[in-house]
């Protein structure tokens, strides 16, 4: 019994401060947004009070922000095109990851760590350093402030987050396994899809995540390498809450980000367990 | 008997070391054959070399006739059950078994039927549908044998296939092994470092090691006339005395044993008088009997009992010789009588034929 009630106090301490640090900033903010999205906005930003101080002054709680939402086509095109973009950029994430992540797993032991170290160096000079490296680079070449310019710069940024997760998947597998495949007829093709590949699915889940839903949220590599004319929701976001400081309306649009993201993320899970049911 | 496996000379060298050095062997068809040896011998190299994983420096191996030499792993009618088993993770029973099938390309109804089939003689039928994962050690073992059989190679190897199973469920896949490889008449070409599951599986034997084959025979032969020092240790229990020939005729031999005089043994290949080298007798070749006990033997030497191992079945007994020498006796205990036979410290003689034992050269 005395070793059980130990037990649970060391949980409750290890847990414990993890746990209210979300609680305090990751739940408690969502829930002010959420209220924050019925809100009116105040005079000069911020929010208007929600207990008018007398009538005529404005406050309360209103619907208005989704009724702008969902009567204006434009918001649904911005969020079709940033979902768009986020799942071309996470197919091409995808596309470059591969090769380097199982070529760093099927290297030798001792050079694994020196080529993770190299995709993650980048990481090691200013985000927005490289960002504008960028526009230096794709000045001359006519490509600034066009869609392929943002793309590029979305793979770019989000390539180690991709690399990672896909090395840290395939190097876990058992290489008998190809060899067993290859003993029993298998060419390299159908290795590489009836083997490698398969057993790769979670980390190709875990790397399309952490690409995808960034880039749904990004506004600086549009603003810069994309200029004023490609925005995308987080431009939006942005501008909702610093341009226009209308904090209600942005909380409404992260919000409706946020159970869009939930919703593509719930119907990836469903359809990668039932692929799974039926491999 | 015609020869399915032919390897001539082969040899693989890892920089200066060679792992298997010019070994020559051949395998019949239907025939179950076993390479046998320590780790690090160069039985696994020799496997994988016959599997096309490896290639040898020098000799060539030959299936059917044909040399295997740069014929991909994947072209080779071979399969391989290993040690691990290998079975795809993300596969069901079934669509393991079927992989080797699919690979060839064959139509979907007979592979159904096949593996159908296959998993009603491993006896896992109503497995079909689980997952790697969901079974134990000796249905997986079950699995990957059947993967391995489905698609009827010429050959299979196993590589030490029953080296994670615990003793009991190890003897019971050892029949059922006997009993498949028989009622298919696939040639088995099995690898172990386990001298009982050689003995007890193989028509024949390749003892190796240090990359060369040291004795090839059937298991009795093997057992019974180990042709060296490394091959009369390795299997099974064996006394060895240092001994030196005193006189041969073709009817035995006399030696000298230091320590206990001049001992009988049966007539050795090259063995002259002046020869030295050690008498390789089996525990279960001498007996051990009280010191009044009348024993028509000639070979009969006085000592006391210093330890004895009691296993059920039979006791060992350890007898330190009145000249220094340690033997090991072995007594039934199915033998009429008290269950214990000698304490410690006891007065016995143990005694042996003159026609058992066997003298080695080196």
């Amino acid at each position: 019994m005395a070793r059980r009630r130990g037990e649970r106090v060391t949980r409750w301490l290890v847990g414990g401060p993890p746990g209210a640090f979300l609680l305090l900033f990751f739940l408690l903010p969502s829930l002010i947004m959420i209220v924050a999205s019925f809100r009116y906005p105040g005079e000069f930003g911020g929010l208007a009070p929600l207990f008018p101080a007398g009538p005529g002054e404005e406050g309360g709680l209103t619907t208005e922000n989704y009724r702008v939402f969902f009567s204006d086509w434009i918001y649904f095109q911005i969020f079709l095109k940033s979902f768009g973009v986020a799942a071309f950029t996470t197919l091409v994430c995808l596309l470059m990851a591969y090769p380097i992540a199982l070529l760093i797993a099927r290297s030798p032991h001792q050079r694994r760590d020196l080529m993770v170290l190299l995709v993650v160096l980048p990481f090691a000079s200013n985000f927005l350093v490289r960002v504008y490296a960028w526009m230096i680079i794709l000045g001359p070449f006519d490509l600034l402030f066009t869609r392929s310019a943002v793309i590029l710069g979305l793979v770019y940024v989000h390539l180690p987050f991709m690399v990672l997760p896909l090395y840290t998947n395939l190097e876990k597998h058992d290489p008998v396994l190809l060899d067993a495949a290859q003993d029993l007829g298998a060419t390299g093709w159908s290795r590489f899809w009836r083997v490698t590949f398969p057993l790769s699915l979670p980390g190709i889940f875990s790397g399309s995540a952490l690409v995808f839903i960034p880039v749904l949220g990004v506004f600086a590599i549009p603003e810069i390498l994309g200029g004023i004319h490609d925005w995308l929701v987080g431009n939006m976001i942005k501008e909702a809450f610093l341009g226009v400081r209308d904090w209600p309306f942005g909380s409404m649009l992260s919000l409706m980000l946020t159970v869009c993201v939930l919703a593509v993320a719930g119907a990836a899970a469903w359809l990668a367990a039932r692929g799974l049911q039926r491999a | 008997m015609t020869a399915i496996l032919e390897i001539r000379n082969v040899t693989r060298r890892f920089g200066d070391f060679a792992a298997v050095n010019d070994v020559s062997l051949s395998v019949a068809s239907g025939e179950f054959f076993t390479l046998l040896g320590p780790s690090g011998c160069g039985k696994t190299t020799l496997l994988r070399m016959i599997a096309g994983f490896d290639d040898p420096d020098a000799g060539e191996i030959l299936l059917g006739g044909k040399d295997l030499t740069g014929t991909a792993p994947e072209r080779r009618p071979i399969h391989t059950v290993f040690q691990s088993y290998a079975l795809f993770p993300h596969m069901t029973v079934a669509q393991n078994v079927a992989f080797p099938l699919k690979m060839a390309k064959r139509p979907a109804e007979e592979i159904d039927r096949r593996v159908r089939e296959a998993l009603e003689l491993v006896h896992l039928a109503e497995k079909r549908t689980s997952f790697p994962h969901e079974l134990s050690g000796g249905q997986k073992q079950r699995v990957a044998l059947a993967r391995g059989l489905i698609n009827r190679p010429r050959l299979l190897l196993l590589d030490e296939p029953l080296g994670a199973l615990d003793a009991k469920l190890r003897e019971e896949m050892q029949i059922e092994l006997i009993a498949m490889q028989r009622e298919l008449g696939i040639t088995f070409v099995f690898v172990t470092h386990s001298q009982p599951e050689a003995l007890a599986l193989s028509h024949r034997i390749a003892v190796m090691n240090a990359g060369r084959i040291e004795q090839m025979d059937e298991p009795s032969k093997i057992y019974g006339f180990p042709r060296n020092r490394f091959v009369a240790d390795f299997i099974g229990h064996c006394n060895m005395l240092e001994a030196r020939v005193a006189d041969a005729t073709p009817q035995g031999l006399r030696l000298e044993v230091p320590g206990l005089g001049a001992v009988a043994a049966p007539p050795a290949d090259g063995a002259r008088a002046g020869a030295s080298g050690v008498l390789a007798i089996r525990p279960e070749q001498v007996r051990i009997a009280a010191p009044d006990a009348a024993l028509d033997l000639q070979n009969r030497f006085g000592g006391k009992v210093r330890d004895f191992l009691y296993v059920g079945d039979v006791t060992t007994y350890v007898v330190d010789l009145e000249s220094g020498a340690r033997v090991e006796a072995l007594l039934a205990n199915s033998a009429p009588g008290r269950a214990k036979f000698f304490e410690v410290g006891d007065a016995v003689q143990v005694a042996w034929r003159h026609d058992a034992g066997a003298f080695l050269h080196g």
